[in-house]
């Protein structure tokens, strides 16, 4: 419960942190937005193939607009030298995970709900009946993401060329996210839409598998 | 003759044997042809690949728990083999590939996840050179093959569902999947080659990086006194 608690206070201080500067949402949704609009560049956004590629594109603009916005999640506290008060005040370290974890998936589900009507509206791609069940997966896809994405930040703000090891070390371990997630949002954004709950599953599998290695090892990744 | 020697010795007389198996004793395979001759070294690769990323696995849990260099050195070696291995097998694949389907490369399941396999470790041998200092290099590139480690079945679990293009499983697939006897034993044997030839490159690299690791540590304490 402890732990919990918090997490939950370092969550507080997390929101407060962005929604004081609003630096890091408003740079993201402005990224997925050009992002958004170089790849209409690269294919027709006629009905029939936004239909088909447009959600494994939205995606990618959300992973790559993910690993450049997770970087500063252990870098701030290492430019002001707070981790070591964070650890200290804290019990159980990987509370500091679960605040990071949690305020990440809120800033990421933040530009995607700002994001997605104007991604159907573009693209031409309606969001039809099955709003809570895509709702659903972008938030199983962020989740997975962040906490990935979470972990491998304290990784790379340890080391050299820290702004390109991000997105290279996230990338490939989030390959199953964005084959799952995109699967899934194609079905549901197709003229017939489909749930692919095999998808679905394999995202919350992820989640949990994922988190639970945090659970395990995320102490080390704090260590000083 | 010392230990390694000795392996090596062992790995490359094994070697020849099986590609003398591979050539001469399995018998020609009815569609292929020779061009299936590829497969016991195609495949006994992918499996040493598999394997020494499952040691490398081990060593970087056994890195976190006992902080020994030791464990860091091996992790290190059985990445790069595996990584060597992978390779092969991403070459190989598409020199049986053009032939037999018409393309080097297609983006089906298996492919896909190997791909993502020679990633990720790609990621892991880079992550080590971004580090400087020995110790945290250790723990934090150990931290990630742990994290990578653990993502291979997922990879390979959602790239399954794409149509997939690669032979089915014939060793230890469905009922109906099986080996011609002899084609059994001389992949086997292959397998088992490649498995010295994979210990003995692990030992080689491991004996390079445990003199390296030695002499970083001494430079370091020097800088420090």
């Amino acid at each position: 419960m402890a732990l919990l608690s918090n997490a939950a206070v370092l969550l507080g201080k997390e929101v407060r942190t962005e929604f004081r500067s609003r630096e890091l949402l408003s740079t993201t949704v402005v990224f997925v937005l050009v992002v958004l609009v170089v790849f209409s560049f690269t294919f027709d956004a006629s009905t029939s193939d936004s239909r088909r590629f447009g959600p494994g594109l939205l995606w990618m603009a959300f992973l790559f607009a993910a690993s450049l916005m997770l970087q500063p999640s252990f870098l701030r506290e290492q430019s002001n030298d707070t981790l070591s008060a964070l650890r200290l005040a804290v019990s159980d370290p990987f509370a500091i995970f679960l605040a990071k974890i949690g305020a990440n998936t809120l800033f990421l589900l933040v530009t995607e709900l700002l994001m997605l009507p104007v991604f159907a509206t573009l693209f031409n791609v309606p969001l039809g009946a099955r709003l809570p069940l895509l709702l659903l997966t972008f938030f199983l896809g962020s989740l997975g993401t962040s906490i990935v994405g979470t972990a491998l930040a304290a990784i790379s703000a340890q080391a050299k060329m820290r702004e390109l090891l991000l997105p290279l070390l996230l990338l490939p371990v989030l390959t199953p996210v964005l084959a799952a997630s995109t699967e899934v949002t194609v079905g549901l954004m197709a003229a017939d839409p489909v749930v692919k709950w095999k998808g679905l599953g394999l995202l919350g599998l992820f989640d949990v598998v994922f988190l639970t290695a945090l659970w395990l090892f995320g102490e080390y990744l704090l260590e000083e | 003759m010392g230990k390694r020697a000795l392996l090596g010795a062992a790995a490359v007389a094994l070697l020849v044997a099986a590609a003398y198996a591979a050539f001469f004793v399995a018998p020609t395979e009815r569609t292929m042809g020779d061009l299936q001759r590829i497969f016991y070294f195609h495949a006994s690769c992918a499996w040493a690949g598999l394997d020494a990323f499952a040691v490398c696995f081990i060593a970087n849990l056994l890195y976190v728990w006992k902080r020994q260099g030791r464990y860091d050195w091996l992790g290190v070696s059985a990445a790069e083999v595996g990584l060597a291995f992978t390779t092969v097998v991403l070459i190989t694949g598409p020199i049986w590939a053009k032939p037999a389907w018409g393309i080097y490369w297609t983006w089906d399941a298996r492919l896909t996840s190997t791909f993502v396999l020679w990633l990720l470790y790609v990621c892991y041998l880079l992550l080590r050179t971004l580090v400087d200092e020995s110790g945290r290099r250790a723990l934090l590139s150990a931290l990630f093959g742990i994290f990578a480690f653990i993502d291979v079945p997922i990879v390979f679990g959602a790239i399954r569902w794409w149509r997939t293009q690669h032979p089915a499983p014939v060793i230890m697939g469905g009922a109906n999947s099986g080996l011609d006897p002899v084609m059994r034993k001389v992949f086997f044997f292959s397998v088992l080659a490649t498995h010295v030839f994979m210990a003995f490159l692990i030992a080689e690299r491991y004996a390079l990086e445990k003199i390296r690791g030695e002499v970083e540590e001494l430079r370091e304490e020097a800088e420090a006194a």
